[in-house]
């Protein structure tokens, strides 16, 4: 691992988002609508105090495991990814370089999108707003590391979208917020444990409900970081540098 | 500085599998330092495949190749040498100068000497005015430029490059080629696969392959010397009509 290659590859991650106007847009203003959706369809009901914070961190995953299993697919096609592995680059860097960018563009996300559902939705929740944001970029930043593993499995456009369903919709199911978890039967419930959105989501609800929710946010917080490490680790794992 | 004692590349025993074709059946083949050595074959003889072998991104069944003095592909030989694949492989949504500076950090290059390299490379290519245009919006000679200046701006002891000048008008060619003579001259080694029989009259020695072999490992001159050929094309035709006329005499010899 080398610092200053991780920092050159998230520079020209950024500026190739840079030079997609409409990618930008997207990523800030579809989290925004979903909200905003959400809480008119809910208006004039406690339901949005309760499940907007969680949402709040599941469309910045959705969008980022999508964004960056697309890029990082494209680099395996056009055979950038397999010139920069002969050069000093190592495999680390590129997925820190990956996940440090995306980081950046979430946090962006995660600001407005909270701004947006505090001040325009109205969402009232117990916890500090200032955590509401650090876990939706925690959350942002899974949905990365997740996008950079599915991404190498897929040997096609095709493949890499479908990853999206075959990887977050049961996490989506199963994260609590259909059924809370410890409702679950108890083979789910066991399933739901090991899945990295379910924890994203306790700290979401935590959020939501408690005045002074930072010590159980930071152990939520801890498992997602854990998740975060070990599937960058293994997604490190599915570069190789030579191909038949 | 440069190391130009011993051979820049050496193969020995290389045998290659891709799909359930054995591409290169067992290749021996040294190439000399600070040379312009042009790789030339038909499509599907294995130039590309034995140059991704010498940068070390093939998997091979068996034998070793070894650059510079090192197994090909080995950490050490990283910032020393340089492939260009034959499709440009460059960020389309970047432009020219961001995407040179980026390999250039890749190698190691950071500031003053990183600026003055990408100006350096960027004017070798001829890109200096589309410096700032994004690589989507050039024609494809240009993008395969780009990708080229991605190589060079590190200035490696070998360069690996792959029909660097398929697709680009005379004036261009001649230039590049201008430059490749100009590299080897300061010591840097270059292998340049072309099926353009013609450029191989700028190349110090040619390698021909045909179907994962060496054919012919000669120089330009002893090339049509050999055939007694007025051209490479003619040269490399009667190379291959007595390949083909001698397998099929010992293919009649085994039968009987």
């Amino acid at each position: 691992m080398n610092a200053a290659l991780t920092v050159a590859t998230s520079g020209r991650v950024l500026r190739q988002v840079r030079t997609d106007r409409r990618t930008i847009a997207l990523i800030i203003v579809v989290p925004c609508v979903l909200l905003g959706l959400l809480a008119w369809i809910y208006d004039g009901t406690p339901v949005f105090d309760a499940i907007g914070p969680a949402l709040l961190g599941v469309f910045p995953m959705i969008v980022m495991f999508i964004v960056t299993s697309v890029a990082t697919l494209r680099e395996r096609q056009t055979g950038t990814l397999e010139r920069l592995l002969t050069t000093p680059m190592g495999k680390g860097d590129f997925m820190m370089g990956y996940a440090a960018a995306f980081g950046a563009l979430s946090t962006v996300q995660a600001l407005i999108a909270t701004g947006f559902a505090v001040w325009v939705c109205g969402l009232d929740v117990a916890g500090p707003l200032w955590l509401l944001v650090v876990v939706a970029v925690f959350d942002a930043v899974l949905g990365t590391a997740l996008g950079l593993l599915a991404s190498g499995f897929a040997r096609t456009e095709f493949q890499a979208v479908q990853f999206m369903p075959a990887f977050l919709l049961p996490q989506f199911l199963l994260c609590g917020l259909l059924v809370p978890r410890d409702q679950l039967p108890t083979v789910l419930e066991w399933v739901s444990n090991v899945l990295p959105l379910s924890y994203a989501v306790d700290a979401m609800k935590e959020i939501a409900s408690n005045a002074d929710p930072v010590t159980a946010v930071l152990g939520d917080l801890g498992v997602v970081a854990a998740f975060i490490a070990g599937a960058l680790a293994l997604a490190s794992l599915t570069l190789s540098r030579r191909s038949a | 500085m440069m190391n130009n004692s011993g051979p820049a590349v050496a193969v020995s025993g290389l045998q290659v599998v891709r799909g359930r074709r054995r591409v290169i059946p067992g290749l021996d083949l040294e190439i000399p330092g600070g040379q312009v050595v042009g790789l030339l074959g038909p499509s599907g003889s294995g130039k590309s495949t034995l140059m991704r072998c010498i940068v070390g991104v093939q998997v091979v069944e068996s034998g070793t190749v070894t650059v510079l003095g090192h197994p090909a592909g080995s950490a050490v030989l990283r910032d020393r040498v340089g492939y260009v694949t034959q499709s440009p492989s460059v960020y389309a949504d970047l432009s020219v100068r961001d995407n040179v500076t980026y390999f250039g950090r890749a190698v190691g290059l950071r500031g003053a000497e990183l600026r003055e390299a990408v100006d350096r490379t960027l004017a070798e290519v001829d890109l200096t005015s589309y410096a700032d245009q994004l690589v989507q919006d050039l024609s494809g000679g240009q993008e395969s430029r780009v990708s080229l200046a991605a190589a060079l701006v590190g200035r490696p002891s070998l360069l690996v490059l792959d029909e660097p000048t398929v697709g680009l008008d005379p004036v261009l060619r001649r230039d590049l080629w201008d430059l490749f003579r100009h590299l080897a001259d300061r010591g840097h080694s270059l292998v340049v696969s072309s099926h353009v029989m013609d450029e191989a009259t700028r190349c110090d020695r040619l390698v021909l392959l045909r179907e994962g072999r060496v054919l012919a490992d000669v120089t330009p001159a002893e090339l049509l010397q050999q055939t007694g050929a007025v051209d490479a094309d003619a040269a490399f035709l009667a190379l291959i009509d007595a390949e083909t006329a001698r397998t099929a005499g010992s293919g009649e010899r085994s039968a009987s």
